[in-house]
């Protein structure tokens, strides 16, 4: 079941540099208008295959915008982005945006079928995708998000999260190397922020695919791999989730806030406990916590 | 909002008529229309009669929802009849009421007439009873087919109408949500003079189309991003096939239309 997720190779045919399976911005620099001010300025980074990044910033930082250049929504003014070693521009767009699927925030307006299943298949139709191929994928990508019992179900009655969930199936029936889904927690209820999270882990786990997340809920950040934090169109800092949060001042001066448990620890800190490393979530703290005196 | 809504008239099921391929029913449902016309005798019309109800019977339709189709349409059949009843002054006379004439002709022609009414709304309403609008859609992008080659945009016209019909729910519910949003913020929408309730649809509409434009955008940016680049080199998940079921509804019709042009005067 899984093979047809690996074996995307023959798509990336980018001459040289087309072994490298990675995103990498090179000197980026995008606005909206040739007067507009600059949304991004000068950002590099590369993102491997299997690797799983948070980007967060605060409104306006750019951190949007860097999703949709990666399959090719926008073009930058300067400098290059690369997909699998393919330079993105107008020529190799539709090979790009089968290799990167993008869930979106809104999970009514990136719902394009009459019903799961036709959503399911509206990306691999427009793919070209045979029917008998398109009938295979959309059961094992339903199952995968756990949305399998919904397949001839209408958008409308469906909740937020689920449709978020057969968004992210109907990303993983293309099969794309890379997933970036742009703030697609951000407007469900904790329920579905829940599920979509453990959605999104699920499949990370079981596919070889890099996972890009853009959000500001610090929550989703600690499960990255990396973190890049984006401030006024620049790459702030980079780091794994721990780095990050270990500079919390920081943090709060561009305007983002800390996870709760890294506030606790803080708090611990000024209290006068001295914690070994800094706690990601409730499970580590609790660790610090009950080790403190023998560590001590 | 209730669950249980149904975009247009589709009554589920599982007959002969459900199960003919849409493009089948549109194409019979085309021609029965044009052959209604045709009729001019007592057989040639009990055919056809017979032909519409023995489709409207096997449908399994419940009679409710058929007569629900009709319930516009009663007014207008009834309307014909008696205008035909005064109107024609052929034939012997029947009788004299309060001065008005009824002749026999009259009569026949207004029952002739109110039948080919009941029978061509009868007729196109089990189409909508009986086939889902989407698969109406897909029916007619196949139909409209041989019209690419004349650059009519009939994947494009397709998509639109399908899309709208993903779109019906949703654009219902976000208009039940903001007209709770106006009614709370004190816009009676249900009494007042008739140009007062029409004044208050204006707080309900702006916030709806601008919603609307938004979603438009966004869920364009959303097709986009997952390859949407027109209909050429698109393959299609849901296909329609013409069947054996057709070819002998095909033969049936056929064998109506003979004894149409037979039973004519």
């Amino acid at each position: 079941m899984l093979s047809y997720f690996l074996g995307n190779s023959e798509l990336s045919r980018g001459g040289t540099r087309m072994e490298k399976s990675q995103i990498e911005f090179r000197n980026v620099s995008f606005r909206y208008h040739d007067d507009a001010p600059w949304v991004l300025k000068n950002v590099s980074f590369t993102i491997d295959a299997d690797e799983w990044v948070a980007i967060i910033g605060h409104n306006g930082s750019g951190k949007s915008t860097i999703a949709k250049l990666m399959n090719g929504l926008l073009f930058p003014q300067e400098g290059e982005i690369y997909v699998s070693g393919q330079k993105v521009n107008p020529d190799t767009i539709w090979e790009i945006r089968e290799q990167v699927g993008m869930v979106f925030q809104n999970p009514d307006n990136q719902f394009v079928g009459t019903t799961v299943r036709d959503d399911v298949a509206f990306g691999m139709e427009n793919h070209g995708m045979s029917r008998e191929l398109m009938v295979e994928r959309i059961s094992e990508s339903l199952e995968a998000v756990g949305m399998e019992a919904y397949e001839r179900q209408e958008p409308h009655r469906l909740s937020g999260g689920q449709k978020q969930r057969v968004a992210i199936a109907s990303v993983l029936a293309v099969s794309p190397k890379y997933i970036i889904l742009d703030e697609a927690t951000a407007m469900l209820d904790p329920k579905g922020r829940k599920e979509i999270m453990q959605t999104i882990r699920d499949v990370q786990s079981k596919r070889n695919l890099a996972l890009i997340t853009i959000t500001h809920d610090l929550q989703e950040v600690t499960q990255a791999d990396r973190v890049i934090v984006m401030n006024q169109g620049k790459v702030w800092m980079q780091g794994s989730p721990r780095e990050i949060f270990s500079r919390k001042e920081q943090l709060i001066e561009i305007g983002l806030d800390t996870p709760f448990v890294s506030k606790l620890a803080d708090e611990l800190l000024n209290a006068g406990l001295s914690l070994s490393r800094e706690p990601l979530n409730h499970q580590e703290l609790l660790e610090e916590l009950w080790t403190l005196h023998s560590t001590k | 909002m209730s669950s249980s809504m149904i975009i247009g008239q589709y009554v589920p099921g599982d007959s002969v008529v459900h199960r003919l391929d849409p493009r089948s029913k549109i194409a019979i449902i085309f021609f029965f229309v044009l052959i209604v016309f045709f009729a001019n005798s007592v057989m040639s019309y009990g055919l056809l009669a017979l032909f519409g109800i023995g489709a409207a019977a096997s449908s399994k339709v419940p009679l409710r929802y058929i007569m629900k189709g009709l319930t516009p349409v009663w007014f207008l059949i009834l309307f014909t009849f008696i205008l035909h009843l005064f109107v024609t002054k052929e034939g012997d006379l029947l009788f004299n009421l309060w001065g008005f004439k009824v002749y026999e002709e009259g009569v026949v022609q207004g029952a002739a007439i109110s039948l080919r009414f009941f029978l061509l709304i009868l007729v196109t309403s089990l189409l909508t009873l009986t086939t889902t609008p989407i698969e109406i859609t897909d029916a007619i992008e196949e139909l409209l087919g041989p019209l690419k080659k004349v650059r009519f945009p009939v994947h494009e016209l397709a998509l639109m109408m399908s899309i709208s019909l993903r779109f019906i729910p949703t654009l219902m519910q976000e208009t039940e949500k903001i007209s709770k949003a106006q009614a709370s913020r004190g816009v009676d929408f249900r009494t007042g003079s008739f140009k007062d309730r029409i004044k208050a649809v204006v707080p309900l509409l702006v916030p709806l189309f601008v919603s609307a434009f938004k979603r438009a955008e966004e869920l364009a940016m959303a097709m986009e991003a997952r390859g949407y680049r027109g209909g050429e080199g698109r393959t299609k998940l849901r296909e329609l096939k013409i069947g054996k079921l057709d070819y002998v509804m095909y033969g049936l019709f056929v064998v109506v239309v003979i004894g149409l042009f037979l039973t004519r005067n």
